[in-house]
């Protein structure tokens, strides 16, 4: 089946987001680690501007992210449980 | 506190229902070695962790294993939402329908329902961290055991992930377990509890 542009930019995401989550966990046990610290700030940026185009295009992730001032948009964008993203 | 994203941390398409499936995977929802019990054990154990990073591990991998949760209950949600009467008699699947339909509910997947008997919370940090070491393993276990009874690829993709995740997790309380050593009498780490005896009040 071939992937919309919100899957496909959902993938990357959860590519970059996932990065994030393994050097977390890494870095609470391994604090001083430089070359770890580097991937984090590398990873942070490529996230946050992956995720604003996102956000941007398909509307908000978490609900601290709702651009309109006439609808409460939060409700409209899909459940991850759903499978359509 | 925590802030709800609308994202599973791995993704999760299945398009054929399966209810055989479902019914061994729920396992790792609310099962003895399940995520739900993996996240509560680290939340709880966290409040007597005295040591700051090995605090971080237990917050964070317990923070993880939510979202391992959201995505156990999420395959076995799209392995039964579709899911004809005719396949719910014939894969065994209604003394589980009778009670929930098609809902999601923490089970064992002989049926047991969860509970927080499955693991612990002992106050002792050095206790608690191999208890965890040892729950990693066993949750391994079970995805091992998952790969071994199911063929469908994208129910493999997914458990794979998580299999994967238990052993960096492993590995990760191993450090922690460290560090905490570190803080301690290293001719016997058993001379005090750092979780009771270092509080003024408490200590003997």
């Amino acid at each position: 089946m071939a992937m919309t542009e919100q899957q496909n930019m959902m993938r990357r995401l959860q590519v970059q987001s996932f990065v994030l989550d393994d050097i977390r966990l890494y870095l609470d046990t391994h604090p001083d680690d430089k070359k770890a610290l580097e991937w984090y700030h590398k990873y942070r940026k490529l996230k946050e501007q992956t995720e604003k185009e996102y956000v941007d295009r398909f509307g908000p992730l978490n609900s601290f992210q709702v651009d309109s001032d006439t609808r409460w948009t939060w409700v409209d964008t899909p459940w991850p449980w759903e499978g359509t993203v | 506190m925590w802030v709800y994203e609308k994202k599973l941390q791995y993704p999760i398409n299945i398009t054929k229902p399966d209810a055989k499936a479902a019914k061994i995977i729920i396992t790792q929802y609310g099962g003895p070695d399940g995520e739900l019990g993996a996240s509560m054990r680290y939340l709880s154990q966290r409040y007597s962790m005295p040591y700051k990073e090995p605090a971080g591990i237990l917050t964070d991998i317990g923070t993880e294993e939510l979202a391992h949760l959201e995505m156990v209950s999420t395959i076995v949600h799209q392995l039964t939402k579709n899911l004809s009467l005719e396949e719910i008699e014939s894969e065994g699947f209604a003394p589980y329908f009778v009670d929930h339909t098609v809902g999601v509910w923490p089970q064992a997947a002989s049926g047991m329902p969860f509970s927080s008997s499955t693991f612990q919370s002992s106050g002792d940090p050095i206790a608690d961290l191999h208890e965890d070491m040892a729950a990693e393993q066993k949750a391994r276990k079970t995805y091992d055991n998952i790969l071994r009874l199911i063929d469908n690829p994208e129910v493999i993709d997914p458990i794979r992930f998580l299999r994967e995740r238990e052993i960096v997790h492993f590995q990760r309380f191993g450090e922690a377990m460290r560090k905490v050593q570190d803080h301690l009498n290293e001719k016997n780490f058993y001379a005090i509890n750092p979780g009771f005896d270092m509080n003024p009040h408490q200590g003997r």
